[in-house]
């Protein structure tokens, strides 16, 4: 407990949650007499299943509440489906739900175009903002990319001038 | 309504939704009044978390009007003006009753290891969030908290995530009075942090990040020592230097899984996405911190493998504190705070912007632009 003879007045409330049994701290639990009960607490009313809820092999059920923003659907969806037949605890459930989120991303854009939408990609992506508040920057990424591919074009055509 | 709509990796656009609707007897809809975008987000909007969906809203840190209510709740009435938590939380669990608001077992089919939170995936629960004109709120009796009479809507909104996702970093750091602290990140939660350290009573608070304008935000606003680590040859060799070669008493990981800095870290964490993000943050902060000290984090790390020096760990007797803030938990204390004028959230805010510009926000948030530390999307209704 050293330094607390430094003056700290200039910091507006200094040590005011200062407390020394403060550690351990949280999240170290409230114990309470529902500790070694188990899964016996009155759950909330259940929210009634109108999409398919994909749940979690490590949990018996759905639970009372949950998303109702976006079913499965799809390819993507398919994918989904299959992850959640391992656990939270395997590369067998992750990786193929980070397969899913990037097929899904393909499906939005056809999704788009299907309802006669062109996606505003440029927009979308905010290099609105880039323009008006990192002009430089923007310009030589996209100078620097129009570089490389005009290159590799002449050098492929090139070689095909070679063959 | 109009709606953030995810699309892909760093794409996202405003979209017409249709109107949320009750869908459980304890639901409420709110009109959304205030709603940010957070460090949080950023792992979703880069495309780090597993399971999410293109169409998804975001948005965990909002405030709003109620609309509507469903039949089972009692404690608020139409009209009110609420803050709500980021956790959905349904407040009769076990974890719910010990407090533990982050780690509700009935919010979140998806996946165990986190309660519900709004629009952040269905790793999350698949919730739509509050970066629309309205949300639906479930367990509305136990989150959303009536704005106190002449508190600054701005301040509220901060109450809902960064405040006290910051006190907490502070407070599982068990600072004790005199504690030398060091906070990894000058977002505006690690900014937060530093600030809520010397509530704790620390004697001495140091900020890291890379981010100029950032450092020179918080060495203000903390007040506190602020140092850029592209100009530290090594940053846990600063920290032993500046700790007569000891290291401090606590360390705090307010970066998750988007750090910079580590060239290795970033290419598994960030690129190949084969880590649960990138851990440089973390790593300094285990291999900063005293033997016998506290790394409380904060920062965000997908669900899985994420390389940290784990060794260290068990050699130096480190105690390591983690979760999800539990907002309501924390809520009665940071209000006083607030209303007593000990702690001023509103000033983290840097940009008020209209929720149909959320393309640009989230551009501006990224990529740091234009000095930005806390972006705000003001829906149209808010606006008038
Ligand atoms: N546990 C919770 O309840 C909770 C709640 C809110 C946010 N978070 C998490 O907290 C973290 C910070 O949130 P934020 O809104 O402040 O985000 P932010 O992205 O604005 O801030 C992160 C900061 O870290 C800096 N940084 C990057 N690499 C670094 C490194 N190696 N060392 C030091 N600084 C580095 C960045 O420059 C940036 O300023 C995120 O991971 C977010 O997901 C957790
Ligand atoms: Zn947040
Ligand atoms: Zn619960």
């Amino acid at each position: 407990m050293k330094d607390t003879a430094k003056d700290y007045s200039h910091i507006k409330g200094w040590g005011v949650d200062a407390d020394p049994k403060n550690d351990p701290t949280y999240p170290m639990k409230h114990r309470n007499d529902g500790e070694q009960a188990g899964y016996s607490w009155e759950r909330p009313p259940q929210q009634p299943t109108t999409v398919e809820v994909l749940h979690s092999i490590e949990r018996p059920n759905v639970t009372a509440v949950f998303g109702t923003s976006t079913p499965p659907s799809g390819l993507s969806g398919m994918i989904r489906r299959i992850a959640f037949k391992d656990s939270e605890s395997s590369y067998g459930h992750w990786l193929p739900l980070m397969l899913a989120d990037r097929v899904n991303m393909v499906e939005g854009v056809l999704d788009d175009l299907m309802h006669g939408h062109v996606p505003n990609i440029v927009g979308e992506l905010g290099w609105k903002a880039e323009w008006k508040h990192n002009r430089t920057k923007l310009v030589r990424r996209v100078l620097v990319r129009v570089a490389l591919v005009s290159t590799a074009v002449a050098y492929l055509r090139s070689r095909r001038d070679d063959s | 309504m109009l709606a953030m709509s995810y699309r892909g990796p760093l794409r996202v656009r405003i979209d017409h939704k249709p109107m949320p609707e009750i869908l459980h007897p304890q639901d409420a809809i709110v009109r959304v009044t205030r709603s940010c975008i957070c460090g949080s987000d950023l792992h979703l909007y880069n495309g780090d978390v597993p399971d999410t969906r293109v169409g998804m809203t975001f948005g965990h840190e909002f405030t709003g009007v109620v609309e509507q209510l469903g039949e089972e709740v009692q404690k608020l009435k139409i009209g009110d003006h609420v803050l709500v938590p980021f956790n959905i939380a349904c407040g009769k669990c076990v974890f719910c009753q010990q407090e533990l608001y982050g780690n509700c077992h009935e919010s979140n089919p998806e996946a165990t290891a986190v309660g519900g939170i709004f629009g952040y995936s269905h790793t999350a629960g698949g919730y739509n969030g509050g970066q629309a004109e309205y949300v639906r709120v479930p367990y509305a009796d136990v989150g959303p908290t009536v704005i106190p009479d002449g508190m600054d809507v701005d301040d509220a909104v901060l109450l809902t995530d960064v405040v006290p996702t910051g006190y907490q970093a502070a407070e599982m750091g068990g600072i004790q009075r005199g504690d030398t602290v060091v906070v990894f990140g000058a977002g505006p939660v690690g900014i937060m942090a530093a600030r809520c350290a010397w509530l704790f009573g620390a004697g001495r608070v140091i900020v890291i990040d890379h981010v100029d304008y950032r450092l020179d935000f918080v060495k203000k606003y903390a007040p506190c020592e602020a140092y850029n680590f592209r100009s530290l040859e090594d940053p846990v060799v600063f920290i032993k230097r500046t700790t007569d070669s000891l290291g401090a008493d606590v360390c705090i990981d307010a970066v998750g899984a988007e750090a910079a800095g580590n060239a290795m870290q970033t290419l598994l964490g960030r690129k190949l996405l084969l880590q649960g993000g990138s851990a440089t943050a973390l790593h300094w902060a285990i291999n900063s911190v005293k033997k016998g000290g506290i790394v409380s984090i904060v920062g965000v790390y997908g669900p899985i493998n994420t390389l940290v020096p784990i060794g260290n760990v068990v050699n130096k007797g480190i105690t390591i504190r983690a979760n999800q803030a539990s907002v309501k938990r924390l809520l009665p204390r940071l209000i006083e705070h607030v209303q007593n004028g000990t702690l001023d959230p509103k000033a983290l805010i840097t940009h008020h912007i209209p929720l149909e510009e959320v393309s640009d926000a989230y551009r501006i948030f990224s990529a740091k632009l234009d000095q930005c530390i806390k972006p705000v999307l003001m829906p149209p209704s808010a606006r008038m």
